[in-house]
């Protein structure tokens, strides 16, 4: 039925496919929201440790495909998704497949930081709380610390885990944000704009962080930035009206991109 | 080039100065309604509170009240007979019958619950406040009649022919209608005659001895003796009371610690208020947790389509269903149909409850839905199930903004009426009632009732009532306003 | 190609191109007028080539400097980003061309007062090849042309092969005779610059094909100025 949407999908250049194990492949996926069809037979494979940047236009189906990576999707409950995604070619859609486990396993940061109105440490101690990953409180307080540490929080916060999260700056926040997502020791991080509400300083911090994090995780980055999306990733999706445009190495994409769309979009001439 | 004109914008500026003093002025309308309605119920309320009772020498005599059983006694009769001997000349049936209207029934309670505390008394001689009735109450509140007290100047000669008494002398100032006190007696003119005075007795003088300067005074009154419930002759009593000093003035306690009653110097407010908490209780009890659970699941966990949408719809509508609808409800279903006590709070706390459940759905829709979704999502990003962020991030963030509107809701059930009149709270109950199952009657019917009472002195009641009503509303508001600014969270 | 959504933006990259055009006008007058003035030994025109010369560079600055403005202010992005930086490649490589004219212009006076008019001919052609081949390419630049870019980049193997020739000519002559050598050797730097505003050419040719498409030139191209290499018998003619 879906026979009128082609989807160009340029391979992703065998360097850097071929340098990484594969870890996220989706196939002839389709995202409705009720009528709306928001996504369009889209494949793609996205390797594991490497930061893949999704852009593209508002309303391109970007977040929405980022978010069908981890169900969050379910929670509307006009949202269809159809074809197959797999992590670690395990179909994540599939029946027997547990949502709250899958979502451990995927971390997501959110556009605005949104940590819990609690304290710091209950921020991030709160996820391996709930999926038991502590037999007492001495693993939780590591898990608590080696998380902030990992997001590059720990020396500002240190004196006070118990001060409330809301109380840090924008850009402590979104780091705590993502503390608390690696506190779950998860295998792919989501970040659907996670620098939009913050200043340049707090912006380069996280983009530090995000490169740092990509030794362990395969992270998938959406970013209204095309400067943001050029200097973390290493490969760039392009998006536009819910269809896979080109996929390809970031040097690539930002200097000598292979379709005409693209090329329009990221040099700022789209009407 | 077209410019701007000035004097365009002058008028822009001139309306809007003219649309700011519109609204202040509006405001201050409003302002003046409020105060003129607040200053007279508390004006016109403020008397109840006090109340007066005169000081008399009793004699707890062990012939009119059995030691072992105290309540039996005779205290009526204690009590009058203290208060008759202030005035000794009051001999025939009919003064000492006035005489007795001047105190309250309420007297005679006041010493047998003294003495049934403190059996001790019996036999002994002791001064207690005896209680005056509403009637000389309101006299000594300046609520019967204006008084003018005026020391006489010059002297006055009284000669008595038959029935009536003549004054000659200087009666220059004398008035018809004016009350002489002289030689312990107290004559009402009657008639002016040039310097001749005709009176006639109201109490009849002990002596006709020429009364010089100093020796007599007259009294004006304001209100004619037929249009007053105190007449001329208990206006003179209670004139001596008030010289000789046993007029005591004090909080009336009663107002706050008694049921009702037909003396309106003896009802009081507790039964409504009891009453008012139980029934109050019951809908809380019910109300909150239904409407919370409801509003849990309405705003996330049911899903969008027809049939929740008309429920939404409902809700709302039901907001706005006239409150007497509830009542009619209530008496079909609670009371025909289930069969529970007429007149109980636990009937009218179940007719509240449906009053106020559409509110508390509605507020706490609102408290949950004014939680960013970024929350929720957060919980479920790092693995929480759907129940889990709802109840472990969602409704904690909820809870103040859902009390306020509870605590709103409440104050509306404390403030109704119209549900409970068709459930049979509205009847006369002097008891403060024990349980949910008591027949009872809440604050705003106690209003309603007392309004509807011709006693002069229940007017005042009535203000009372509803400055007591006010309060609670106001300190429930109060409570609802200090929550959401102490639980207010930013994000 | 269509427009940017901030028109400013457009007008940047239309200012530089437009200056750009005027830098290729004047380098392309100042090597007609630097091979005439050579070719008819005007020294007055020469010396008015030497100076106009300036004014390439300050036009190369002025590029290179919105070229950099743009670059800061717009954070330009794939062909844009390329536009740009071939802008300033472009402009470097007519920079060099105008210091080359203005070397030609020079050897004027020194060949002045001698009338080598049979020698004159070769380097003069060589000079209108190369202004040819200049003049293409600019018009390629102009039109961000590849096709043409690379027929201009293929067509200098002819100046190559002329160069090759002259060199061997302008050998032969100054071993017949010595007197020669000083003017020769002059004629020689005036091909020789020939020679490399061709190859400026060719990159300019190589810049306007990555512009285009995004990738250097793959295909290789023998050089075939064999100069460096080339040695001549004495007895030996060449009148290949």
């Amino acid at each position: 039925m879906n026979a009128p949407f082609q989807s160009i999908v340029t391979p992703a250049s065998p360097r850097i496919m071929a340098e990484r194990p594969m870890k996220i492949a989706a196939k002839d996926v389709n995202i409705y929201y009720g009528d709306k069809h928001a996504i369009k037979n889209l494949s793609i494979d996205i390797p594991d440790r490497a930061v893949s940047a999704f852009i593209g236009p508002s309303g391109c189906g970007k977040s929405t495909f980022l978010r069908a990576i981890n169900r969050m999707n379910d929670t509307i409950p006009t949202c269809r998704v159809t074809g197959n995604i797999t992590i670690d070619g395990r179909d994540i859609y599939d029946r027997d497949i547990d949502v709250v486990q899958l979502r451990a396993k995927v971390g997501m940061v959110f556009q605005k930081p949104n940590p819990f109105p609690k304290s710091i440490f209950e921020n991030v101690a709160y996820g391996p709380r709930i999926h038991g990953m502590s037999q007492n409180k001495t693993d939780l307080e590591e898990i608590v610390v080696s998380s902030l540490k990992k997001a590059g929080l720990f020396e500002e916060v240190k004196d006070r885990l118990n001060a409330p999260g809301t109380g840090l700056s924008g850009g402590q926040q979104q780091r705590l944000c993502i503390a608390r997502a690696i506190a779950v020791n998860p295998q792919v991080i989501l970040m659907d704009e996670p620098c939009s509400a913050l200043d340049p300083i707090a912006t380069a911090k996280i983009e530090e962080l995000i490169d740092e994090l990509r030794q362990n995780y395969c992270i998938v980055i959406v970013t209204h930035s095309m400067q943001q999306a050029a200097r973390v990733s290493q490969l760039t999706a392009f998006f536009h009206l819910g269809t896979l445009v080109e996929f390809g190495d970031t040097d690539e994409v930002f200097t000598a991109p292979q379709e005409k769309r693209t090329q329009d979009y990221i040099t700022g001439r789209f009407g | 080039m077209t410019e701007i004109r000035s004097d365009f914008v002058a008028k822009r500026y001139a309306a809007e100065r003219r649309f700011k003093y519109y609204g202040a002025g509006a405001l201050v309308i409003t302002a003046l309604f409020l105060l003129f309605l607040i200053s007279d119920i508390a004006i016109k309320g403020f008397p109840a509170f006090f109340e007066h009772r005169a000081t008399v020498e009793v004699t707890i005599d062990p012939a009119k009240v059995d030691a072992a059983k105290p309540q039996a006694g005779d205290f009526d009769g204690i009590v009058k007979d203290a208060f008759r001997s202030l005035f000794p000349a009051a001999k025939s049936r009919a003064d000492r019958k006035a005489l007795g209207g001047l105190l309250s029934q309420g007297a005679a309670d006041d010493l047998r619950d003294m003495v049934v505390a403190n059996p001790a008394l019996i036999g002994q001689t002791l001064k207690v406040p005896a209680l005056l009735s509403d009637d000389a109450d309101l006299y000594f509140k300046g609520m019967q009649t204006g008084l003018k007290i005026t020391a006489g100047a010059g002297t006055l000669q009284i000669a008595q022919s038959g029935e009536e008494y003549v004054i000659t002398g200087d009666t220059g100032d004398l008035r018809e209608g004016q009350i002489i006190r002289a030689n312990g007696g107290a004559l009402r003119i009657t008639k002016l005659e040039g310097s001749t005075v005709v009176a006639e007795a109201v109490l009849a003088p002990e002596t006709l001895n020429t009364a010089v300067a100093g020796q007599w005074d007259m009294l004006t009154l304001s209100v004619k003796e037929a249009e007053r419930r105190v007449n001329d002759k208990q206006v003179v009593w209670m004139e001596q009371l008030r010289s000789s000093g046993v007029i005591e003035k004090s909080i009336a306690w009663r107002f706050f610690n008694s049921g009702d009653s037909r003396e309106a110097e003896l009802a009081g407010l507790k039964g409504a208020l009891v009453g008012s908490l139980l029934t109050v209780a019951v809908a809380l009890l019910l109300a909150l947790p239904l409407g919370i659970a409801a509003a849990i699941y309405l705003e996330q966990f049911a899903p969008k389509n027809k049939l929740t949408d008309i429920i939404e719809v409902n809700i709302n509508n039901l907001a706005a269903v006239p409150s007497i609808i509830f009542g009619l409800l209530g008496l079909a279903v609670f009371l025909n149909f289930f069969g529970l006590p007429r007149s109980a709070p636990v009937a009218g706390g179940l007719v509240l409850a449906l009053l106020v459940l559409p509110t508390i759905i509605i507020a706490a829709r609102a408290a949950l839905k004014a939680v960013p979704p970024s929350i929720t999502e957060a919980a479920l990003g790092v693995g929480a199930s759907k129940q889990q962020a709802v109840f472990q991030h969602v409704l904690p963030l909820a809870i103040p903004g859902i009390l306020t509107g509870t605590i709103l809701g409440l104050a509306r059930a404390f403030g109704e009426t119209a549900p409970l009149l068709m459930i049979g709270m509205v009847a006369f109950i002097a008891d403060v009632p024990q349980g949910f199952e008591d027949a009872a009657t809440v604050l705003p019917v106690q209003i309603y009732l007392w309004s509807d009472l011709p006693e002069i002195a229940f007017q005042s009641k009535t203000a009372a009532a509803i400055l007591v009503l006010m309060v609670v509303l106001f300190g429930l508001n109060a409570i609802a306003i200090y929550l959401r600014k102490r639980f207010e969270r930013r994000w | 190609m269509s427009d940017h959504i901030t028109k400013a933006y457009d007008e940047d990259l239309a200012v530089l191109k437009t200056m750009l055009a005027q830098m290729g006008g004047l380098v392309e007058q100042q090597l007609d007028d630097a091979i005439d003035a050579l070719s008819r030994r005007d020294t007055s025109l020469a010396d008015r080539v030497i100076q106009n010369d300036e004014k390439v560079d300050v036009l190369e600055h002025q590029i290179e400097e919105k070229a950099i403005l743009t670059i800061a202010k717009r954070q330009p992005m794939a062909r844009d980003l390329r536009e740009i930086m071939v802008a300033i490649r472009v402009s470097s490589d007519l920079e060099r061309i105008g210091d080359l004219a203005k070397n030609t212009a020079k050897r004027t006076h020194a060949m002045s007062d001698q009338l080598p008019r049979k020698l004159m001919a070769g380097v003069t052609r060589m000079g209108r090849l190369a202004q040819e081949e200049l003049k293409n390419i600019l018009d390629a630049y102009g039109h961000s042309d590849a096709t043409k870019a690379l027929e201009v980049w293929r067509s200098d193997e002819d100046l190559d092969a002329l160069y090759n020739s002259i060199f061997r000519e302008l050998l032969t002559y100054m071993m017949e005779d010595p007197r020669n050598i000083s003017l020769c050797t002059h004629l020689l730097f005036g091909a020789k610059n020939m020679e490399r505003i061709g190859d400026h050419a060719t990159n300019i040719a190589e810049n306007i094909h990555y512009l285009v498409h995004g990738k250097p030139l793959a295909e290789g191209r023998a050089k075939k100025d064999i100069t460096s290499t080339m040695s001549v018998e004495p007895g030996q003619h060449s009148e290949d």
